[in-house]
């Protein structure tokens, strides 16, 4: 089957925009319109004259994804086009959670017919890998690097499953790049269910965060399988399905030390610390999640 | 061509600014409207609002934004999916909008939007001034002002055949001055339905976004392409000073109103002294001028109806054959000291053989009222200035020197 | 190439750009091993893995940047990443 994000786009080598962008197409096919803000993909896909999309495509600015997409949605039903055709924003975690979150919250209040992907590969990776929200904690980017007497960012990630949540949204799923086709299944199940549908995807970036190019979808394993990144499915409010972990847990080391981002704590005085902190991390969210 | 007003009673209500302009709006069949709330433009939105409420707008959908910021950009969405959009806006929440404006324009979508003018915070200040719009004026917005109600309620339907003709494809920004029209009730002819049908075509945009034709929209332009897209922005604007003309004149054929195209010209022809305006003032002015010339004071109106794109050569024809000018302007450049109708009008002359001295006076800044008399102690000065020579060139007409 | 009005541009054209030539290291097929699962075309973010009539998969090496994700995830380990020889 053809894909509609098609090849000759200048993402890196190992891309986890690229694959996410494919793999929400695959979910929605041809009847759907694409929302992105300013960033990898966009900048990537849409060299004037080129663009990798195969449909309609469009992109305004870096904070408004949330806005442009209840335009669409808004002008599809008023006249009279909307019929099966999706409407979906595709966004990176900066452009989604912090310079983004008015519109993504004005456009989910509203309760527009649309889904919402955020592609969270954790920094404002098209300006250079800077720290954003959805940073997590003792993540070293640019503005939040480690050094003498910095562990690197000192915040935990923004819960946004939980803020769309709070909006009232009817479908709420984690997805990660190291589940592709649970990915597509959640994606297509977001699109088909009518609301505002968020789904989180977590994108592990070769470049920002520091690991081989072919290891994209083995980081994003193990990040689920430490329990730092707990997939699952809310349903008006509710956790309604998760992915238990059981035997395939592995201690936050293992996802910790394949990148360089994280070096720092296997280094530093005190990195032992940070490490616990960590595994506290993902130990409550085995426990919050019931992923045992 | 000078001012046509309908003085048909039958056909008139008195309704408040605001209202005119709501229901012009709605009978331009709109798809989608944005609403924000900013005193003074509330009203038009409520009163579109309650349209809709009532089943009275057709084919449309009304969306209650989070920001002005997000008012704008639900319209780019809707207009490239190939809506006809509207919002309304001032101050605040026009400055508030300055990066999506620029936005708008280089995605060439021909939104059509309200400005209720008002002063700019700080100091927060809710009335009349300029300063908004004119600070919008190199957004590749095309800009008109509009003197009365009825003219603010017959210009939106002439913004959308300008903005949304093949050879323009710009936004427009209809301007009335905040509270000064907004909140004032005069008797007008609302907008007719039937003759805004053989008006004003339906929107067909030529590029759309539709899932059985995928286009890119938004792609970006490297240093290799940039500036040709900057150009024919330029190009589209240099199209619509012809186009406003023949937008205004249609809908004087259609209507029997007529308000001016890019300009309006009052007892300028023989005038020694003429005022530069545009907006409200420009009735207080029709006024003066007329108390003034019953004694035998040679002055005239050069009413500037059209803002961007700027329309020198038409400005330039009516004040060539003066002994001064004088423009008014409700807004400051900070740092410059000059209102900009002034210092444009002033750069478009300077390497022409129009050689009028030509003098700014800022004025009716954050809502100050603008009485006769200061308009008449304007003209006074400018009379010295024929004589002497000019003293200032640009300064505030209405300054209080005991708060200072 | 004249502008399209608002810079719109048509579906599919990054084409032109073959990033085949950015790689280091070339994916190769090892048939005897393939089970044919299909998740190296499933992965590549470059869309360079392509179905051959028979259910066994080439490499479109015109836009293949040699990221090594099929390689990595083959569960039969059936591709190899081999030096580019210039």
């Amino acid at each position: 089957m053809k894909s509609l994000f098609t090849s000759g786009h200048r993402g890196c080598a190992g891309c986890c925009d690229a694959m996410v962008a494919k793999f929400t197409l695959m979910a929605a096919g041809e009847d759907c319109i694409i929302i992105s803000p300013t960033g990898c993909l966009e900048v990537m896909s849409t060299p004037y004259p080129e663009t990798s999309w195969e449909v309609p495509w469009v992109h305004s600015l870096f904070e408004n994804a949330g806005a442009v997409a209840s335009g669409v949605e808004a002008a599809l039903k008023a006249m009279g086009n909307k019929g099966d055709t999706k409407v979906i924003a595709l966004a990176g975690d900066g452009a989604t959670l912090d310079i983004g979150m008015r519109s993504i919250s004005g456009a989910f209040e509203r309760g527009h017919d649309i889904t919402y992907v955020c592609i969270d590969n954790e920094a404002y990776m098209n300006t250079g890998v800077q720290r954003s929200g959805a940073t997590p904690f003792d993540a070293s980017t640019t503005t939040s690097p480690a050094g003498k007497v910095s562990y690197g960012n000192p915040r935990p990630k923004k819960n946004m499953p939980a803020i769309m949540a709070a909006h009232g949204s009817p479908y709420i799923a984690t997805t990660s790049l190291g589940y592709p086709r649970d990915m597509i299944k959640k994606i297509k199940k977001a699109t088909e269910i009518e609301g505002p549908t968020y789904i989180h995807a977590h994108a592990p970036c070769t470049t920002g965060w520091g690991f081989d190019t072919s290891k994209t979808v083995e980081v994003a394993k193990l990040a689920v399988q430490t329990g730092l990144w707990p997939l699952y499915e809310m349903e008006n409010g509710e956790v309604t399905k998760v992915r238990k972990i059981g035997k395939q847990k592995k201690p936050v080391e293992d996802y910790l030390k394949m990148q360089k981002r994280f070096k720092h704590l296997f280094k530093m005085e005190g990195g032992e610390e940070q490490l616990k902190l960590i595994q506290a991390l993902a130990d409550k969210n085995i426990e919050d999640f019931g992923l045992e | 061509m000078t001012v046509i007003r309908t003085l048909d009673k039958d056909k008139m209500d008195v309704a408040e600014g605001s209202y005119a302009v709501a229901h012009a709006v709605k009978v331009c069949r709109p798809n989608v409207i944005s609403a924000y709330p900013i005193t003074p433009q509330t009203h038009i939105v409520e009163d579109l609002s309650q349209f809709m409420a009532d089943g009275k707008i057709p084919n449309c959908e009304y969306i209650t934004v989070e920001s002005e910021f997000s008012a704008l950009s639900a319209l780019v969405g809707s207009a490239a999916a190939g809506a006809r959009c509207y919002s309304a806006t001032t101050s605040q929440g026009l400055e508030l909008m300055h990066e999506v404006l620029f936005n708008v324009s280089g995605m060439r979508l021909p939104i059509v939007m309200t400005i209720a003018n008002r002063a700019v915070s700080a100091p927060i200040n809710i009335w009349n001034d300029q300063q908004d719009s004119i600070s919008q004026r190199d957004t590749g917005w095309i800009q008109m002002y509009a003197e009365d109600l009825q003219e603010i309620s017959d210009m939106t339907a002439q913004a959308y055949k300008v903005a949304e003709d093949k050879d323009v494809m710009m936004p427009a920004m209809t301007c009335m001055d905040g509270f000064i029209l907004s909140h004032v009730y005069e008797p007008v002819v609302l907008l007719e339905q039937d003759l805004v049908d053989e008006y004003l075509p339906a929107y067909e945009p030529e590029y759309s976004l539709d899932p059985k034709n995928p286009l890119t929209f938004g792609a970006f332009a490297d240093p290799t392409v940039y500036t040709e897209f900057r150009y024919l922005q330029q190009q589209a604007m240099d199209n619509a000073l012809p186009k406003i003309e023949e937008a205004a004149n249609e809908f004087y054929e259609i209507f029997g109103r007529y308000y001016g195209g890019l300009i309006d010209e009052y007892e300028t022809e023989d005038a020694d002294i003429i005022l530069m305006a545009m907006g409200s003032l420009v009735g207080t002015i029709r006024d003066v001028v007329d108390k003034l010339r019953a004694k035998g004071v040679k002055v005239g109106l050069l009413k500037v109806r059209t803002f961007r794109p700027f329309p020198a050569e038409a400005i330039k024809n009516v004040i060539k054959d003066a002994k001064v000018v004088v423009a008014l302007d409700k807004n400051i450049s900070l740092g410059l000291n000059e209102g900009s109708l002034f210092t444009e009008t002033k750069a478009s002359l300077y390497n022409t053989k129009v050689d009028v001295p030509i003098v700014g006076r800022m004025i009716g800044h954050g809502g100050r009222d603008i009485p006769e008399k200061t308009i008449e102690d304007i003209v006074e000065e400018a009379k010295g200035i024929i004589s002497s020579g000019i003293n200032t060139e640009s300064k505030y007409a209405d300054l209080k020197e005991e708060l200072l | 190439m004249s502008i399209q009005l608002g810079g719109v541009c048509q579906p599919g054209t990054t084409r032109v750009n073959k990033t085949g030539g950015w790689r280091t290291f070339r994916p190769v097929f090892d048939y005897d091993k393939c089970i044919k699962c299909k998740l190296c075309e499933l992965l590549c973010p470059d869309m360079a893995v392509l179905p051959m009539d028979d259910g066994f998969f080439e490499f479109d090496y015109d836009y293949c940047k040699g990221c090594g994700i099929c390689a990595n995830e083959c569960p039969t380990e059936a591709i190899d990443m081999v030096l580019e020889e210039k």
